[in-house]
């Protein structure tokens, strides 16, 4: 744990050169350190979103958040842009990974980080996180309890399918699911394993009885404390074997 | 669980939100996630007007037995209402 950490909303280039904001989470020191960017869940770019780069910036990380709705309500708060992104259809996936890669890139260049970046994602951020595994160049991905990774996305929104992108993944995939969650089901979380397995993908599954959907999330009744440890648990594990210098 | 699902349907009214009143175009309905409400799910209704931007929105999260319980308080008033309670609806955007 490191003692000391900063943070502040910056500005990073996205999708198509658009300039988008982002929160960003740095422990105090030189470094090196990896890097991790976090991508936020649908209900928006909020508290618990940055409450979870300081947790990684406080384990060493250099933490970014980039706000995926910007561009649906520029300057509004966070929970009117995040209805204004459902009313649209959602993130768009190749605006998705565009702002990704922004804040990929941005980490890299800092001179405190490492090279090594990592993805996670947490409910819709976490299919998110798998998208980004299989699109961008990075060298680790936690995907938490994402759906819809298998399966068709409902009508309207702006999602495909994304199980045939599987082969593409080039980097070490985490899966974190809660046994009680539909979206994802334990037999989507199945179809994934056996497919990330035919194809001979490095991955590690973990699954929790008790736990539905939402499990970290402490503002929530879905918070389970076990699940929620035991994850973090494997989080910083996962991390700490693939980003390390 | 993460439905995504969405309902949407055209509305003419007013609502009062964080900025004062405002003219109603549009509502929006969802079982998902809540912004702010503890609960892990609720069916959560967006009041809207496009046109005046993100920020003229009312927000409401409901439980489901709350929700149910509103729509069945709705249809209760409109009924004790009779003829009176009848107005066309906007044509756009209805889904």
């Amino acid at each position: 744990m490191y003692a000391g950490l900063s943070a502040d909303e910056i500005r990073i280039t996205g999708h198509d050169g658009d300039e988008i904001p982002a929160y960003l989470a740095q422990p105090n020191g030189e470094g090196p350190f990896p890097g991790v960017v976090v991508i936020h869940h649908m209900p928006g770019w909020d508290e618990p979103t940055t409450e979870i780069a300081n947790r990684f910036a406080a384990h060493g990380y250099l933490a970014i958040a980039p706000n995926l709705h910007h561009r649906d309500a520029p300057g509004a708060a966070p929970d009117d842009a995040a209805a204004a992104s459902r009313a649209a259809g959602g993130v768009p996936d190749d605006r998705l990974v565009g702002d990704a890669a922004g804040a990929v890139a941005f980490l890299r260049a800092l001179p405190e980080c490492n090279g090594k970046v990592g993805v996670i994602g947490y409910c819709s951020g976490g299919r998110q996180a798998f998208l980004v595994g299989c699109s961008l160049n990075v060298d680790a991905a936690v995907d938490c309890y994402g759906a819809f990774v298998v399966g068709q996305p409902p009508e309207g929104m702006n999602m495909r399918p994304i199980l045939h992108l599987a082969e593409n993944l080039q980097c070490p995939l985490l899966g974190l699911f809660g046994l009680d969650d539909q979206f994802p089901s334990p037999e989507q979380v199945d179809e994934l394993e056996a497919e990330l397995k035919r194809l001979g993908k490095s991955y590690e599954f973990h699954r929790y009885e008790g736990a539905g959907h939402a499990f970290f999330n402490t503002g929530r009744d879905s918070y389970r404390a076990g699940a929620a440890a035991d994850g973090w648990q494997r989080i910083f594990t996962f991390f700490g074997r693939n980003l390390a210098s | 669980m993460c439905t995504y699902l969405t309902s949407t349907t055209a509305l003419e009214g007013a609502s009062k939100g964080a900025q004062g009143w405002f003219r109603l175009t549009s509502a929006m309905a969802y079982f998902d996630h809540p912004y702010h409400s503890p609960h892990e799910h609720t069916l959560n209704i967006d009041f809207l007007n496009e046109d005046e931007g993100p920020a003229a929105r009312v927000a409401v999260e409901l439980t489901a037995d709350s929700a149910r319980a509103l729509v069945r308080c709705i249809e209760d008033a409109l009924a004790a209402a009779g003829p009176a309670a009848t107005s066309p609806l906007p044509e756009r955007g209805s889904t």
